[in-house]
């Protein structure tokens, strides 16, 4: 008998979809015992407003593993880890991906009402860590992550985090000199202001020498302190015979000051010491802006963070722990369900099913038998293995793409930027200019030639040409950032405007990780039969099964009487009287026959009461819209693919990217960062665009590197830009948007240069006072500014990104 | 006219200490988390054992 019900059971504590109501306290369902044990725990203390602050605001459990802390008992790993220790209290920050809602803000920061050893816990809900501060004598770390693990947020460990705190302390610094310049900005204007409305007769002479002064010791902190890092910008270039946009900034800076206390300290002048400290403020509100950064994302990762800090060792024939940077070649690791494979090993257990999806993008996982090698980053699925590592952690096959020189260059990035370009002959003829301007007043008057010649450098300082590129590019990087694609920081938009290239990796890439096409070949399926194979295949996590009951969608799920399941093999279940067998080759033929597999697509055999009726064969699918997409690309750039797999996929691919596309095939992860190094070595600027492990490389040695990731907050490697899948449609948009940005940025420099040009007039001839100079210089860079501002934002909303 | 320099005097005193003010609002980490607290200070202290109280 069938029956169907319309509502939909959903658990009290994640929401997720209850499979039958048989787990319930007080006429509260749950999905899984899990989910039931951290509402008992909840309860137990009193906690259950929980539940009232957000609606299902629990993390679900059924996934669950049951996880050795053992590890987090060793004194080195806690010394890693924690902040700071005076041996009664420990103080440690926790980062929480799963965090997502203000339930959870309450719950971590209520620690202290399940362990009173924990007094203080502080959530930043942005970049989603909890500070956790716990007596030592009362607590251990390991009970403090058991608790949390307890309540559904188990911490991610990374020994990298610790180095985040430094862009904080960067941007404190920026925080402080933005205050002591618009101190000193407001202030210096209001004494000025006897200056601009030329009160002599009312303001005696006396006030206006205790008003300079005043400008004098208030401008000193901006000159010192606020426009310091402008100083070591330029030094820095110049060290390395490069004339950047700091250069003329500073010359311009100290010209102000040093001309301003001269005209001040001998009373012939009011000086220049409001704009100083304007010009100043503006540029440091232009680098707040600049100053944009997704904490919660990882740009920088490193293979360690893909893997476990701790492993299982069989040791004397009994199980510890033992820290992964302990881990030598030889050792015996368990591998229990959905851990990762630190090192290339070799397996003992008999059988194993390894998911390589992290390293290839392929989720489907491979069945290895024993004697095989499993890569490192290989994820078991199923029961737990044993193996022997062959290498060790740094030494193995994908690790080593970390050793590449693409991971220790550091980017000489700014070289090539616009604005340096632009400064560089920006300086020569300022100078030009204020040398002219002082020969050719210096035989008449070496006063005015004086005068001429600091006006000239004063005026010309490029704060209007050092805010557009801040302000445009920070404004693009808000707007990508609204369309689910994060990029590192300002900078890379510029970069991936110059691109002529753009490299895909296949699958995972142009392929969807969770969908599939799926085909069946043989006797057709009737409604009856289809609903026996979805209902037999529904209880299986294999991801094959899990496509198979996407879609087929019968009318009716009938009942599962006897369920079996070979792992990576197939399933045997009897289901409303009738025996369901489905699987592989391997399955029905035993380990014989192994090479039936068809290229590119795995196969499903399909059984019912011992007739065999056909196969199902699942493909990966290409994303919705590729064949548009392909065709925006193809005529603008040079478009390559290079795949892990064979080349079965080679004629689709040909039908999107057509006949100029480069494609190719069985490429090794050194393949791929050798193809981008040979394509930029040809003086191409190359986009890569990958998804797993096996891509690191290439996309580090890439130009702009993007990884693509369902999930963003996923694991995801180093790379310039982090792009959820959903968002991958725009990728001609994105790259449209960041030529677009290239031209803003143009234009407002011809906006600056024009302003430029009044002040050279005055300056030239040695009249700019400095009632010129204090209206010029705000309202040049304000107006481009406000230009740059309207002109990014308007044209997002025309290419359809805002 | 004179008296203009102590009302300057006068105002820069609070300037600075605004501007003491502030630093000292950036070095205590008041601008670390510009998000948490405003969810924060919606959560009522211990309602949970007021309403078994009342319960």
């Amino acid at each position: 008998m069938s029956q169907y019900t319309e509502i939909k059971l959903s658990c009290y504590h994640c929401g997720g979809d209850c499979s039958d109501d048989s787990i319930f306290i007080d006429d509260k369902l749950f999905c899984c015992n899990g989910c039931k044990t951290v509402y008992e725990i909840l309860q137990a203390n009193n906690m259950c407003d929980y539940y009232s602050i957000e609606e299902t605001p629990g993390i679900s459990k059924r996934n669950e593993i049951r996880r050795n802390f053992d590890f987090l008992d060793d004194p080195d790993l806690q010394n890693k880890l924690i902040d700071f220790t005076d041996g009664n209290w420990t103080k440690i920050t926790f980062f929480i991906p799963q965090m997502h809602c203000s339930s959870c803000i309450w719950i971590l920061e209520n620690l202290y009402k399940f362990n009173l050893a924990i007094p203080e816990s502080e959530v930043d809900f942005l970049k989603k860590t909890v500070s956790v501060k716990y007596s030592v004598k009362e607590t251990t770390l390991k009970d403090v992550v058991i608790l949390l693990d307890s309540l559904g947020y188990l911490p991610s460990f990374n020994f990298e985090e610790k180095t985040k705190s430094k862009s904080d302390e960067v941007l404190k610094k920026l925080y402080y000199k933005i205050g002591v310049a618009g101190f000193a900005f407001g202030n210096i204007m209001l004494l000025s202001f006897p200056e601009y409305l030329s009160l002599d007769d009312v303001v005696t002479d006396n006030i206006k020498n205790i008003f300079g002064t005043l400008n004098m010791l208030l401008a000193l902190p901006v000159f010192l302190y606020s426009a310091s890092e402008y100083y070591f910008s330029a030094w820095k270039g110049l060290k390395k015979k490069i004339i950047n946009i700091d250069v003329p900034i500073t010359l311009g800076i100290f010209v102000l000051f040093a001309r301003s206390y001269y005209e001040l300290i001998t009373v012939t002048g009011a000086g220049y010491l409001d704009s100083l400290a304007a010009l100043v403020f503006f540029l440091l509100i232009g680098k707040l802006f600049q100053y944009k950064t997704y904490d919660v994302l990882n740009f920088e990762r490193n293979y360690q963070s893909y893997f476990p800090i701790a492993v299982t060792i069989i040791k004397d024939s009994a199980e510890t722990t033992k820290p992964l940077d302990k881990l030598e070649a030889g050792d015996r690791i368990i591998i229990k369900n959905g851990e990762i494979v630190p090192a290339d090993s070799v397996l003992i257990s008999d059988s194993a099913n390894i998911d390589y999806s992290f390293v290839t993008g392929e989720s489907v996982p491979v069945y290895k038998t024993n004697g095989s090698i499993i890569y490192a980053g290989g994820k078991q699925v199923g029961k737990s293995i044993k193996v022997e590592t062959v290498k060790d952690v740094s030494q193995s096959y994908l690790t080593q793409l970390w050793n590449q020189d693409a991971f220790r260059k550091e980017y000489s990035s700014n070289i090539n930027m616009l604005v340096n370009i632009i400064s560089k002959y920006f300086t020569i003829i300022i100078l030009g200019i204020a040398s002219t301007a002082f020969i050719f007043w210096a035989p008449s008057d070496i006063h005015v030639a004086f005068n001429a010649f600091t006006a000239v450098l004063i005026i010309a300082c490029p704060c209007a040409l050092a805010l557009s590129t801040p302000f445009t590019l920070g404004n693009s990087l808000r707007i990508f950032g609204r369309n689910k694609f994060y990029v590192k920081n300002a900078d890379e938009i510029e970069r991936m405007a110059k691109v002529d290239s753009i490299v895909f990796d296949k699958t995972g890439t142009l392929t969807e990780t969770n969908s599939s096409d799926i085909n069946y070949i043989g006797e057709e399926l009737s409604d009856e039969r289809k609903s026996l194979i979805s209902s037999a295949a529904k209880d299986s996590s294999h991801p094959l099964s899990q496509s198979l009951v996407r879609a087929l969608l019968p009318a009716d799920h009938y009942p599962v009487e006897r369920f079996e399941e070979v792992f990576g093999k197939g399933i045997l279940a009897i289901v409303n009287g009738a025996e369901v067998k489905l699987g592989s080759d391997r399955f029905f033929n035993g380990a014989s026959k192994v090479n039936g597999d068809l290229p590119n697509s795995s196969k499903v055999n399909v059984e019912i009461n011992n007739e065999r009726l056909g196969y199902f064969e699942i493909k990966n699918k290409y994303r919705p819209n590729l064949k548009a997409i392909a065709a925006n690309l193809k005529s603008l750039y040079c478009i390559s693919v290079l795949s892990g797999d064979n080349a079965g996929e080679e004629n689709n691919l040909r039908n999107f990217f057509g006949d100029k596309a480069r494609l190719l095939f069985r490429q090794s992860p050194f393949d791929k960062l050798n193809y981008v190094k040979d394509l930029q070595s040809k003086n191409h600027k190359v986009l890569m665009i990958g998804d797993g492990l096996n891509d690191a490389g290439a996309l580090k040695q890439s130009d702009v590197g993007i990884s693509i990731s369902e999930n963003v907050n996923n694991f995801s490697p180093a790379c310039d830009g982090i792009m959820e899948s959903k968002s991958f449609n725009k990728l001609k948009d994105f790259v449209n948007f960041s030529r677009t940005s290239r031209k803003i940025i143009i234009l407002s420099f011809i906006i600056s240069f024009l302003y430029n040009l009044v002040g050279l007039f005055f300056a030239v001839q040695g009249l700019l006072s400095p009632v010129i100079a204090a209206i010029l210089m705000p309202i040049s860079s304000i107006s481009v500014v406000v230009f740059a501002t309207l002109s990014t934002n308007l044209t997002a909303k025309k290419q359809g990104l805002l | 006219m004179e008296v203009i320099v102590i009302l300057i005097g006068a105002s820069l005193a609070v300037a600075i200490g605004f501007l003491i003010a502030f630093l000292w609002a950036v070095k205590s980490g008041q601008y670390d988390d510009k998000y948490t607290p405003s969810v924060r200070i919606l959560f009522d202290n211990d309602s949970s054992e007021e309403k078994s109280k009342t319960n």
